[in-house]
């Protein structure tokens, strides 16, 4: 066995689970906060990438892009709340996905309407080149996206636990009637969350649409974030990271190592299955995810 | 700020007249000639729907404005939104055949899937089907197919003319022998239809083909890369669609991988799938039926007629005239044109139905005459089409991208069809078993042809 070869499929995997875990980010913020199963997050990546970049292409300074892209975002989570989640406060939970699902397509559609279904290059200016880390490659790139994904659930983490907002999000993810019957206030909350995943989006966007380019495809990243949510747990910001990074790693090892023709080569293209096959066999063994709070409920 | 603006309008715009969309159709006069144009606005690979049926609906209208239409009759068209759907094609199809007052008079499904999914429909209602560059390879044995037309190139055509490029690279086809290819290639219908030529020629020239899929959508390659450094190939074939492009570029960099020993099919070829790719896909080539550029006299013409004063054309943002995918969508035009030309020829200056059509453009015969006199020369390959070969014997040309434009690096590169052709007739054979078909007799149809003119 080539153990360079293998580090190398490992550490890339890896990497390539934390831009998993930057989409699967978004998922956990919403599901925390209202229990809802956001749908859209796919559709929100695409639509805070494009407005981002097509903002850039008309001239707009990379910074004031970035800062109207997020005022825009904030804008959108709170029509959602307004328009979409308050008339729907109270119904079974069924109808508020069924709600994102509406949602997704509503979204896609608007950012080309808006801006256009074109491919767009966006430039980071962060090389996507290997760096040699002893005897492996590592792309600098990854290294780039990993380190802001880890700023990322640090800001979050503090967000939640040492701010007031973040303390009232964790009283309403934990009991809706009981936070509102202590004053706060349900529909701020779930405009702020809405605000906050649409960042999480913004960020992820930059990341994805920078290595593919900006375009339609990146709604498809929401597919990469679900067995991530399986595994990690849809309400933790952790398991939502250590989900992606195993993932990840096993998604590339199973297609080096028992797809192709190196391993047991049993087909190639096995990548697209086998993480859902994995969260699948989780499912059975720990249903709430790694990191996910186990329900327990009287009857 | 204009722009962010237009931008804004067109959304409310997209919100105030989205619903009205597709609720009535234009009104088609007598004397018209309609063409379908099934598009793709939205989704994953709208770069694609709006830069080819662009072209072909700048190059009708142009043909309309300048000539007043095919020898008179004004050419009409109709969009239909199949967002690269199969169903939704389908759907296209039924809607749009019978519209204008002879109906379809050809359908040009631009995609795999919906090509796969009309042929009987098709076949059925007579109305003739163009898939250029795409579709059912072996939909190219008129005898078995008479009503689709995968025209200039088909994959298995393609592959050959790819081989023969990689040869030519090495120094001759002798030295292929002992080369490593890698085919990497979409997981997908359209990915996998050229495995088998490519088995069969990696036998008769001696190198080694490993094929590596890559999942669907493909926006995740790292693993495939990482098998393509372990096998250290000499070149890499990339079958790639949509966002799996600039995305095997950039992985290709990142494993340091050099760009100029890959070789993409013309689906992997325009001016989308490298620009997101930025430096990473500098060196790359691609094979192409056509070239970019405006320097030909027939997009002139276009930028003249149809956007010149002010005008709108049929592309939203004009500055993709003479791209990769605009240049194939006039190429579409004017093989629809050409071929209704020449179905005139037989049954008169009047709208002809789709059968009548697709007599025409089972006897086209575009050649250097014919292309200089559209102002194409240069812009396609000749192309003669016949009951026997609905292929029509185009060339391949290849091409180099320079980090700003593709370059034309040969000339047109002829296809191997002492591989290609006994393939195919055994691929239509099986179907025609499968289907219980008859296969016409083309010298019995020629001699009655004959008879007739006589």
């Amino acid at each position: 066995m080539d153990w360079q070869f293998f580090l190398e499929v490992l550490i890339g995997g890896l990497l390539a689970g934390v831009m998993y875990s930057l989409v699967a980010l978004g998922f956990v913020l919403i599901y925390k906060a209202s229990g809802v199963f956001n749908f859209a997050q796919g559709g929100m990546v695409f639509f805070a990438a494009l407005t981002f970049v097509s903002l850039v292409e008309r001239g707009v300074n990379f910074w004031l892009a970035m800062v109207i892209t997020l005022a825009v975002m904030v804008v959108l989570g709170v029509l959602i709340e307004r328009i979409v989640l308050r008339p729907l406060v109270n119904q079974p939970q069924i109808t508020l996905f069924m709600a994102t699902i509406g949602l997704t397509f509503l979204i896609e559609g608007l950012a080309q309407g808006i801006w256009d279904a074109q491919v767009h290059g966006l430039d980071l200016g962060i090389p996507d080149v290997p760096v040699k880390v002893g005897a492996i490659n590592i792309s600098q790139f990854d290294l780039f996206a990993s380190a802001t994904a880890g700023i990322l659930v640090l800001a979050l983490a503090v967000f939640f636990q040492k701010t007031r907002i973040g303390r009232a999000l964790r009283a309403v993810a934990d009991d809706h009637q009981a936070a509102m019957s202590v004053g706060i206030p349900l529909n701020h909350i779930w405009a702020i969350v809405w605000a906050v995943a649409g960042f999480v989006g913004l960020v992820a966007g930059l990341l994805w649409g920078s290595r593919t380019g900006v375009q339609f495809a990146l709604t498809f990243t929401a597919l990469k974030a679900l067995p991530v949510l399986i595994l990690g747990g849809f309400t933790s910001v952790p398991g939502a990271i250590v989900g992606g990074l195993i993932i990840g790693a096993s998604e590339k090892l199973a297609e080096v190592y028992i797809g192709s023709s190196i391993g047991l080569n049993i087909g190639t293209g096995i990548e697209n299955w086998f993480p859902y096959m994995l969260a699948l066999l989780f499912l059975l063994i720990r249903p709430e995810g790694l990191f996910g709070e186990k329900r327990i409920e009287r009857v | 700020m204009r722009k962010l603006t237009v931008g804004l309008k067109r959304a409310a715009l997209c919100v105030a007249v989205g619903g009205m969309i597709g609720a009535a159709g234009p009104a088609f006069a007598a004397g018209e000639q309609f063409v379908p144009v099934p598009i793709y606005r939205v989704g994953p690979y709208a770069a694609g729907g709006t830069g080819i049926f662009g072209g072909m609906m700048d190059y009708m209208q142009m043909i309309n404005a300048r000539d007043g239409g095919v020898n008179g009759v004004k050419l009409t068209w109709e969009e239909c939104e199949t967002e690269y759907k199969n169903d939704r094609g389908v759907e296209c199809y039924e809607r749009l055949k019978k519209k204008g007052p002879t109906g379809a008079t050809v359908f040009h499904p631009l995609s795999t899937g919906i090509t796969y999914s009309v042929i009987e429909r098709a076949t059925a209602d007579k109305i003739p089907v163009i898939s250029m560059g795409y579709g059912r390879t072996d939909a190219s044995d008129g005898r078995i197919f008479p009503y689709i037309f995968p025209l200039i190139t088909n994959y298995w055509s393609q592959s050959t003319a790819k081989i023969k490029f990689i040869g030519q690279r090495e120094g001759g086809m002798d030295k292929l022998k002992g080369k490593k290819l890698v085919n990497l290639y979409h997981g997908s219908a359209y990915g996998k239809e050229t495995i088998p030529v490519l088995d069969i020629q990696a036998k008769k020239y001696g190198f080694e083909v490993t094929h590596i899929e890559v999942a669907h959508p493909g926006n995740e390659q790292q693993s495939q890369w990482l098998q393509i450094r372990q096998i250290k190939p000499d070149w890499v074939i990339l079958r790639g669609w949509g966002v799996m492009n600039p995305t095997a570029l950039k992985t290709a960099q990142k494993v340091g991988f050099p760009a100029d020993k890959i070789l993409g099919v013309w689906w992997s070829g325009a001016e989308e799938d490298v620009l997101p790719a930025g430096d990473a896909a500098k060196g790359y080539i691609a094979s192409g039926f056509h070239p970019s550029g405006t320097d030909f006299p027939v997009i002139q013409d276009i930028q003249k007629l149809v956007y010149g004063g002010g005008k709108k054309g049929n592309m939203d943002d004009p500055r993709r005239v003479g791209t990769i995918y605009y240049n194939r969508g006039v190429i579409h035009g004017i093989i629809t044109v050409e071929a209704i030309r020449t179905a005139q020829e037989k049954y008169g200056k009047k709208p002809l139905t789709g059968e009548q059509v697709r007599w025409g453009i089972e006897n086209l015969n575009i050649d250097d005459k014919v292309l200089k006199r559209i102002g194409a020369y240069g812009l396609m390959p000749t192309l003669k089409v016949s009951c026997l070969d609905h292929e029509g014997g185009g060339g391949v040309k290849f091409q180099q991208w320079d980090g700003t434009k593709w370059v034309v690096i040969s000339d047109w590169f002829q296809t191997d069809q002492s591989i290609v052709r006994p393939m195919i007739e055994d691929s239509a054979a099986k179907y025609a078993k499968e289907k219980n078909l008859a296969p016409r007799d083309c010298a019995k149809e020629a001699a009655a042809e004959g008879k007739k003119k006589s």
